[in-house]
């Protein structure tokens, strides 16, 4: 078996969707009778329309782990019910070697009345294993699960941490050769994210090729070789983790609007705003102002994924800041950066005096550490600060 | 290794649709059982009545028809036999017919949660409904013999023929009831009007009175296909005349090409189906 195979090929993939429920059931008749016509025509939008997934492409080898990120409604599951032959593509194309196994439900099949042990069964050949594999399994899931008091009680009394930690070990034991992933990471309680983690980390060690879905960019990180950006169903970037997870983190706030009076951006490559860890970064301020401000403030905020994470006060460094009539420019540096691979906001505050006359505040600026790379897996620095630090050792 | 394309459906040949949709029907024999089991299991175990629901329907149908003839409310043509027997054998063989219609979609519906999930053979779903069907006939046929005991009817040696019987009427239903599924599926309207147009169409089929000898009635029941499929099951039952053989074969053979058509249709619109109703 060659390693290097590809098991998915993407091409031009796009796959539409109707927003009026009315209007998406007639269009349903429509396809269902133009479907048994044979429609050979290139599909285009219908009034109602609007492209749930644009334009996708990518390719998949054996042991890659693919990572998809976007936020809700960018087309990520759209696209993995497309990959995994839910729905039909209206345009493109999608090449699947091998056998697919999907954790996008987990617990499918699943009748409540009915006990854990019987669930299994029903679980499992929605799932597609023979009532031999599933005898054979049978200790291996309920071991899995850790609910052996509870195997036969009826699974509407099971919590819904035991309900999940059963459907994760049936789903757990097939052997695809493509995964698809969706969200699964995200439920239960602590240590059982820890379980199916490692459970992932083995099934990628058994050359698996996977594609996730996941909005922990901390999952996203530790498992995946590549990312996907998506937004509005089209893919805004593939290609290595650390620039994905950065553009990812940025998207959120990109609809901060241009402020002509207060204007901020990163000196430098102004386009890409790629620093690596512990570089120093400018901001150039440029304000406008109607009037004279004396003894003005300038507020720096600096966020991760709409979270600050500090601020500082132009008064903090006792800079003397005060603003002419007509244009002004102020530059601003962060010095030796002590963040980690991520995307990052700054923005700025206007302040006259004191914190009761606020003037305005900037566009926000981002900018991604896009290095070195970040170790996950206990060997390295990782999260969000890049923290200085010496070992010694006492007697 | 299995290689699958997905692409826009423009190049599917109707054998491959066909090739593909029997190969899911044989390698999705366990799961059919297994959902069947299932639903089965469940049913029973939230239940102290359990199967009788299965016989309610005919049961109340015949004791509002043997009320209606004994009081001589309504004069019906002979039936041959004994009018009890003739009445409950008759809903039964019709609820059945019923049951195959709408059971496509209904084991459809159910599984709308699983199937915009996961990757499954979607023909279990139908398999594992004609294992339910099949499960309640067994009780309901069961009941029948025992009424036709009580009733001291004769049994002939045509009624060997009688579950193969049952079994054809089973897959009449089950052929149109696919061909409408998917459009069951996408509007509510279409399982309401069938529903509908079945409790007028069993007035027009001879299913709690026999068909008369003159007027409109014999006219409409002799233009309606259901008369000859639900006669000639009944004759099967009791070692009728068996008068309408000819047309009977010919439906019959018709329903195959339908049904071969309709597994090939469910698989094509099941796709569609499911994106217009979980996107």
């Amino acid at each position: 078996m060659e390693n290097d195979e590809v098991l998915v090929k993407v091409e031009g993939l796009s796959k539409k969707f109707c927003k009026d429920l009315k209007t998406s059931l007639w269009y349903g008749v429509k396809d269902l009778i133009s479907g048994v016509k044979g429609n050979k025509n290139e599909r285009t939008l219908r009034p109602k329309e609007f492209w749930a997934v644009k334009d996708v492409n990518f390719e998949l080898r054996r042991g890659e782990c693919l990572g998809l990120i976007g936020h809700n409604g960018a087309g990520k599951s759209t696209l993995l019910k497309i990959l995994n032959g839910l729905i039909n593509p209206d345009a493109g194309q999608v090449t699947i070697r091998g056998r697919v196994g999907a954790l996008i439900e987990l617990g499918a099949g699943f009748n409540p009345i009915l006990s854990g042990r019987e669930n299994i069964y029903n679980n499992g050949a929605v799932l597609g294993f023979t009532r031999n594999e599933i005898d054979n399994k049978l200790e291996d899931i309920i071991d899995f699960a850790e609910i052996r008091e509870f195997i036969d009680m009826p699974v509407q009394n099971y919590s819904s941490g035991m309900k999940v930690r059963l459907g994760f070990a049936i789903a757990a034991q097939m052997e695809p050769d493509v995964l698809i992933i969706d969200e699964v990471l995200a439920v239960g309680d602590l240590a059982f994210r820890m379980k199916c983690y490692n459970h992932l980390m083995n099934v990628i060690s058994k050359n698996v090729a996977i594609i996730l879905v996941s909005h922990s960019v901390v999952d996203i990180m530790r498992l995946c070789n590549s990312v996907m950006v998506m937004e509005s169903g089209k893919p805004i970037y593939l290609g290595s983790n650390e620039k994905g997870v950065s553009l990812y983190n940025n998207l959120a706030k990109k609809e901060n609007l241009y402020n002509p009076n207060f204007n901020v951006f990163i000196r430098e490559n102004e386009i890409e705003n790629d620093f690596n860890t512990e570089d120093d970064i400018t901001f150039d301020i440029k304000i406008f102002s109607n009037f004279k401000i004396e003894s003005a403030k300038l507020i720096f905020h600096l966020e991760f994924s709409s979270i600050r994470l500090a601020s500082i006060s132009s008064n903090y460094n006792q800079f003397e800041l005060n603003l002419e009539q007509g244009e002004n420019n102020f530059e601003f540096t962060l010095e030796k950066t002590p963040l980690l691979v991520g995307g990052y906001m700054g923005k700025f505050d206007l302040y006259g005096k004191t914190l009761k006359d606020y003037y305005g505040t900037s566009n926000t600026t981002t900018f991604n550490i896009i290095g070195p790379k970040v170790n996950y897996e206990g060997l390295g620095r990782s999260q969000i600060i890049a923290l200085n630090h010496n070992w010694k050792k006492k007697n | 290794m299995e290689t699958r394309i997905y692409k826009k459906e423009n190049s599917l040949s109707f054998f491959k649709l066909l090739k593909g949709s029997a190969t899911d029907i044989y390698k999705s024999r366990f799961l059919a059982r297994q959902l069947a089991e299932r639903d089965i299991k469940a049913q029973y175990r939230q239940s102290y009545l359990g199967i009788i629901w299965a016989f309610i329907m005919p049961i109340t149908t015949a004791i509002v028809w043997i009320f209606l003839s004994s009081s001589g409310t309504v004069q019906l043509s002979d039936t041959g036999i004994s009018y009890p027997v003739y009445v409950f054998s008759g809903t039964l063989i019709w609820s059945i017919f019923k049951d195959a219609l709408v059971m496509p979609t209904t084991s459809t519906s159910s599984a709308r949660g699983i199937l915009s999930k996961i990757n499954f053979p979607k023909e279990a779903l139908i398999l594992s409904g004609i294992y339910k069907m099949l499960f309640n006939t067994l009780f309901k046929v069961g009941l029948l013999f025992i009424l036709m005991i009580i009733y001291k009817v004769g049994f002939s040696f045509s009624l060997l023929l009688f579950p193969l019987g049952l079994l054809v009427l089973v897959f009449i239903g089950v052929a149109i009831g696919l061909i409408i599924t998917p459009f069951s599926m996408l509007y509510k309207d279409i399982g309401k009007i069938i529903n509908l147009g079945l409790s007028f169409f069993m007035y027009v089929t001879p299913v709690v009175y026999a068909m008369p000898d003159k007027g409109l009635m014999k006219t409409l029941m002799e233009l309606n296909p259901l008369t000859y499929v639900i006669g000639i099951t009944r004759d099967m039952l009791f070692g009728g005349s068996f008068a309408y053989l000819t047309p009977y074969f010919a439906i019959v053979l018709m329903c195959l090409p339908i049904l071969v058509l309709g597994l090939v249709w469910y698989r094509l619109s099941i796709p569609v189906i499911v994106e217009r109703l979980s996107a």
